[in-house]
Parts: C-alpha cells; sequence; structure tokens
C-alpha cells in the first residue's frame, strides 16, 4: 500500500542500522492503516470506510499476525511489539466479533431462531413434561387421599375460600366472580407473582444437576393437583380447566420450558460427555438461554391473558377456544416453524 | 493511547490475570482479564447510566401527559391508561434488556461502563464472539441482579415480603454478586454458562523509532564538529547486558527524560570502563542501544537469548 512510497520513506529505511527496524518501516504502512481501520470500526464508522479498505480488512489481519510473530522472535523493540499486540488484539476482536446487530439479531431469533432452541431441548421437555405429570397427579392423589394434604401443598395466601370441603357455590363465585381489580393490577401482580417466579428460578436452579428444578416442577404442580381435586370434588372440573386454561396453557408451557432449560444446563454439568465441564456448561447454556429469552416473552403474554382476557370472558367454552388455540400457536410456532435457514 | 514509556509485553499487567489467547490462526495473544473493580465501576456506570435514561423517559412521559392535558383535547379512558401502563411495564423490562444486548453486541462489545474502564466482553475459547453468547451472560444478569431485587421491592410493596423472603433475596443477590471473586478469570454466573470473559481492551500507540540515526537537532549543532560514529563499543563492551537491560534503556530513550538519560549515561559508562560522556549523553545512549540491541537480535537469529545481566 503506502500510496506514496516516497523516498522519504525508502530512505528511512535505507538509514536504519537494525535489520530488525527496517522490517518495522517496511510494514510500518500497513499497521497505519489497519490501525485506522479498526479505529473507525470501533467508533461505529463503518460507513465511511471505502469498499477497498474493508475488503482488505482479512488479508491486513493475516500480515499483521505474521508481522507480530516475525517481530516477536526477531525484535527487540518492546514498544513496537507491545504496540503490535495491542493492535491483533483489537484487529482480532473485530475480524471475530459479533457479526449480527441487535435488530438482525431479534429477526433471526424470532423468526426461527427460538424455535430451534426449543426443538434442540426436546429430551430435557419430555423430562420435564413428566415430572409435571407426575407432580399434577401426586398432589390429586394425596388430597384425594387425605385432605390434610392440601393445606402442606398449597400456599396458605392462595388458598382462600378454595379449601377442601367448600361449597359448590363459593368455588364457582372464584371462576366467574366480577373482576375485583382491574387488568393493571392483575398483570403488575401477575408479573412478579408466584409462577414467574417458579419459572426463573427453575432455570436458575437447573446449576445444582437439575435437582432442585425437578422438586420444583413436582411441588408446584402438586399444589395444581390439590387444587383440582377440590374443584373436581364438586363437579367443577371442567370450569376449572377452562378458567385456568385461559392464561395457564402458556403459563403451564412457559414453566415447562424453564424447567427444562434447567434441566439441559443441569445435564450438561453432570453428563459432559467427551467435552470439558465448562465447554459443556456454555454449550449448553447458550442453547438454554434462548429458550429463557423466549419463557420470558411468553411470561408477558400469560400476564397480559390473566390481566386482561380472563376478566373479560366468562364463558367455559370461549376460554377453552382461547386457551387451547393460544397453546396451538405456541407449539405450532416452536415444532412446526422451520424455515429454510439454518 | 498509552504513554509511550508503558512498554514490555505484559508491563503493568497484574500476573495473577494476565492470560493466553489463541487466535482461530494458532497466533497465541496476552489479554488481561479485567478486575474486579473494573467489572463493578462499569456496572455501576452502567446502572447510573440506566437510571438517568429511565428518569429521561419518564421525564418526557409527563410532559408530554401535561402538554397533551393543555390542549383540551376529550381525555383518554381509564382502560386505555392501563394500557399504556403496562406497555411501559413491558417497556422497562426490555429496555434494561436491549441497553446490554445493543452495546455489547456492537463492535467494541462494551456497554458505556465498559468503554469507560476499557474493558471488553469476548469469548472465552478464542472463537468467534456470538450473538447467542451475549444474549446468554445478559440474560443471566436478569436472574442474578434484577430480577430477585424486583421480587423483593414488589413483595415488600405489596407487604408480602416476609423475612425469610428478604433474606433469602439478599443472600440470593449477595452470592452471584460475589461469584466473580471466588474464580479466577473472575467470571460472572452469566460469563460461565455463555462461554464469555471479560477482558481489558487494548490500545498502545506506535512509538518512534528509537535511536533511528538521526539525534536531535541541537545535539548536533552543539558537537557538530564530533564524528558520526564516535561511539563504538567492543563485543565485550556490549556483553554486559541482557535483553531487560536493552528495554528499561529504551524506556530511558523513549521518555527522554534529560537527568535520567545522564544518570544511566553514567552508569553504563563506569560498567564498561569508560568515562560519563559529559553533555553528550542522548547520542551515547542511543549508539550503545544500536549497538546492543544488534549485538543481542543477532544472537537471538541463531536461538540465543540472554534475558538479563545475570544469565
Amino acid at each position: 500500500m503506502n500510496a506514496a512510497p516516497a523516498s522519504a520513506g525508502e530512505q528511512a529505511v535505507a538509514a536504519a542500522v537494525l535489520r530488525s527496524d527496517r522490517f518495522r518501516l517496511e510494514r510500518e504502512g500497513d499497521w497505519v492503516r489497519i490501525e485506522a481501520i479498526i479505529t473507525a470500526m470501533e467508533k461505529g464508522r463503518v460507513q465511511r470506510l471505502s469498499d477497498d479498505d474493508v475488503l482488505a480488512l482479512p488479508v491486513l489481519y493475516r500480515n499483521l499476525l505474521s508481522s507480530l510473530s516475525i517481530a516477536r522472535e526477531s525484535s527487540l523493540d518492546a514498544g513496537l511489539i507491545a504496540y503490535l499486540e495491542s493492535l491483533t488484539l483489537r484487529a482480532y476482536f473485530l475480524v471475530y466479533g459479533t457479526r449480527t446487530t441487535f435488530g438482525a439479531w431479534c429477526r433471526s431469533f424470532f423468526g426461527g431462531g427460538l424455535s430451534r432452541a426449543v426443538r434442540a431441548i426436546w429430551v430435557d421437555l419430555l423430562i420435564a413434561l413428566a415430572f409435571m405429570v407426575v407432580g399434577a397427579l401426586v398432589g390429586y392423589a394425596l388430597v384425594a387421599a387425605d385432605q390434610d394434604w392440601f393445606s402442606r401443598l398449597v400456599p396458605t395466601q392462595f388458598a382462600d375460600v378454595r379449601v377442601p370441603g367448600a361449597s359448590r357455590e363459593a368455588l364457582e363465585s372464584t371462576l366467574f366472580g366480577e373482576a375485583r381489580s382491574d387488568g393493571l393490577e392483575v398483570f403488575a401482580a401477575y408479573l412478579f407473582s408466584n409462577n414467574a417466579q417458579v419459572a426463573i428460578l427453575a432455570f436458575a436452579l437447573g446449576f445444582a444437576l437439575g435437582v432442585p428444578t425437578v422438586l420444583l416442577l413436582i411441588y408446584n404442580m402438586a399444589s395444581l393437583g390439590a387444587m383440582l381435586w377440590v374443584f373436581a370434588s364438586r363437579g367443577l372440573t371442567l370450569e376449572f380447566v377452562g378458567w385456568l386454561s385461559i392464561h395457564g396453557t402458556t403459563e403451564l408451557l412457559a414453566i415447562l420450558l424453564a424447567g427444562a432449560a434447567g434441566l439441559h444446563v443441569g445435564r450438561a454439568l453432570g453428563f459432559p460427555g467427551a467435552r470439558s465441564h465448562m465447554a459443556a456448561l456454555s454449550g449448553a447454556g447458550r442453547t438454554a438461554a434462548q429458550v429463557m429469552a423466549g419463557v420470558i416473552v411468553m411470561l408477558i403474554c400469560a400476564g397480559l391473558l390473566e390481566g386482561f382476557a380472563r376478566q373479560l370472558v366468562q364463558s367455559t367454552t370461549l376460554r377453552y377456544a382461547i386457551g387451547y388455540g393460544v397453546l396451538t400457536a405456541w407449539l405450532l410456532y416452536f415444532f412446526a416453524l422451520r424455515p429454510r435457514r439454518s | 493511547m498509552a504513554r509511550k514509556g508503558e512498554i514490555g509485553r505484559t508491563h503493568g499487567v497484574d500476573p495473577k490475570l494476565a492470560r493466553v489467547l489463541v487466535t482461530p490462526e494458532g497466533v497465541a495473544l496476552d489479554v488481561a482479564v479485567a478486575s474486579a473493580g473494573a467489572r463493578i465501576g462499569a456496572l455501576f456506570i452502567d446502572l447510573t447510566a440506566l437510571f438517568g435514561l429511565f428518569l429521561g423517559f419518564v421525564l418526557s412521559i409527563v410532559l408530554l401527559v401535561e402538554a397533551y392535558r393543555r390542549t383540551g383535547l376529550p381525555g383518554v379512558s381509564d382502560g386505555f391508561t392501563n394500557f399504556l401502563v403496562v406497555l411501559f411495564i413491558i417497556g422497562l423490562f426490555l429496555a434494561r434488556n436491549a441497553y446490554f444486548l445493543y452495546f455489547e453486541l456492537g463492535d467494541r462489545a462494551a456497554t458505556w461502563g465498559k468503554r469507560a474502564l476499557r474493558i471488553r466482553v469476548a469469548s472465552r475459547d478464542g472463537g468467534r464472539l456470538t450473538a447467542d453468547a451475549v444474549i446468554a451472560r445478559n440474560l443471566i444478569r436478569d436472574i442474578e441482579m434484577f430480577l430477585p431485587l424486583m421480587f423483593m421491592t414488589s413483595g415488600g410493596i405489596q407487604g408480602t415480603l416476609g423475612n425469610f423472603g428478604a433474606w433469602a433475596g439478599t443472600i440470593w443477590v449477595g452470592v452471584f454478586l460475589l461469584f466473580p471473586l471466588f474464580n479466577r478469570d473472575r467470571l460472572r454466573c452469566g460469563d460461565l454458562i455463555a462461554g464469555t470473559w471479560v477482558v481489558e481492551a487494548p490500545r498502545a500507540a506506535l512509538g518512534e523509532v528509537v535511536a533511528n540515526g538521526k539525534t536531535t537537532p541541537s545535539m548536533l549543532d552543539r558537537a557538530s564538529n564530533l564524528a558520526e560514529d564516535r561511539y563504538r563499543f567492543s563485543d565485550a563492551e556490549l556483553a554486559v547486558y541482557g535483553e531487560y537491560e536493552l528495554q528499561m534503556l529504551e524506556r530511558v530513550l523513549r521518555t527522554a527524560k534529560p537527568d535520567a538519560m545522564v544518570t544511566v549515561a553514567a552508569t553504563i559508562a563506569t560498567k564498561i570502563g569508560w568515562s560519563a560522556p559529559d553533555g553528550d549523553d542522548q547520542p551515547f545512549l542511543e549508539a550503545y542501544y544500536t549497538q546492543l540491541r544488534a549485538r543481542l537480535e543477532r544472537g537471538m537469529r541463531f536461538g540465543k537469548r540472554r534475558a538479563d545481566k545475570h544469565s
């Protein structure tokens, strides 16, 4: 490069006494050029670079690597080596930097990345689903066998009138009652509610080899099973499931995904296979984190559904339609959406 | 830019935090893991920035509402207001994450706080820093810090925060905040999961060629009656020093402080049995530096290196 390798430059090369200084003076132009390119890119001024510069970057980077290797073996100019070290590191960070912008990532994530991540942990999804089903059955069976279990399974602040032995009318009023608070309050309360915390915890506790995740899933579903028994004992199964489904399908799916993501991390930590523990953890973690980003979106949706739709929709049929319509949409999105680009 | 006096491969880096990163081309590069202090400082700046952005946003909304009220247009229904507040809550959550993601996905892979402290995110295995990794490390930050704090605050406001909840939340946040102190690479849980680490963003200026054969004009003027090559050292006179002393000499020449040069010139002259180059210290030092470096580099080409004067 060095548009004018003018006599000045050549003279300097000729005048340099040391062979390593001559090496430096011959290559200095390339270094200054790549430094200018890097500085522009770091400052976010990529648009201002000429096409030539952008195309030259990979070549300049490889030349820089070779310059550094040569300098380390042949030059004792510490200032020069420090400069090359830092310049190479900067160039490396740019050449191997993230290729996407935030916007582009969002498009690819919601346009298929999320679904791929969910499909990638299908084993964990099945495991988590199995534990959730077992949890619900156990909760139901325990309360059916001995009603004292109810108070142990369901946190007290939940269970107002909804306790074993409550009348059918009292129970029904909790399902179809007038909206006592407005949607906003419910939404806000929901976001910080038990279930959002359960989803987050289920994932975070995956670190401990997934054991707490499994316990959490079982316990959480057991209280649901216990509640189901209370309503079922008064012949309100259908109505209760409808009331639950409108937002519960989204919410339970979110908890399932979060639990599966936690198990995925836990399994990678416990059984890393041929990889090192750290490598396995970070591999699993990246997939799991994508799933969790989806879980958070789902929890927000569930909050909106609980805050607004549940209060407005009082018909059981319509509740089923909305709840399972949304569930179908999620499942289609996760498992049927397969854009060609992988 | 680094000061020109700061030379040497790992000069000024805590040896406990110095690491080697191997690029996909197989070249080993020196990196320095960001210290815990820098991480905390960056976090603090980011939180302040986020809070400032939040205040600015709320303030502009308040002004907007006030302006709307003054126009005397019909008021909006409660339902609509609620809906807007819900959007606001969701927006807050997303904006916090968007701040970290937007900046860490950029070319500098650093938020404002990290930029201010000259650190950045990088992939631990030397490969490409992927968007997935950045997402992962920031999502975990939510779980480590923001969500427990939010749960605790909202629990506190609603009066449902029990003693147990408060303690559990505090311990939770504390454990995750202190986590980086208990591993060598200062990894946060999010870094562990994402396979990233936070390193110092390098920057150094290219100094001039030391002793480029052109001594400063004033010196030449004053000593114009002296020969160009008045300082010729014999091999035995050059053999007293090694690479470490050469680099110290380089630093003295780069910083070019007159009194330091006088001292160093006198030391070298005594060591090799010359008389001190009275008033002509820089040309003396430059000549000695050039010839010593030529000798050591010649040895280097034949695979002989000499670390310092004792070896």
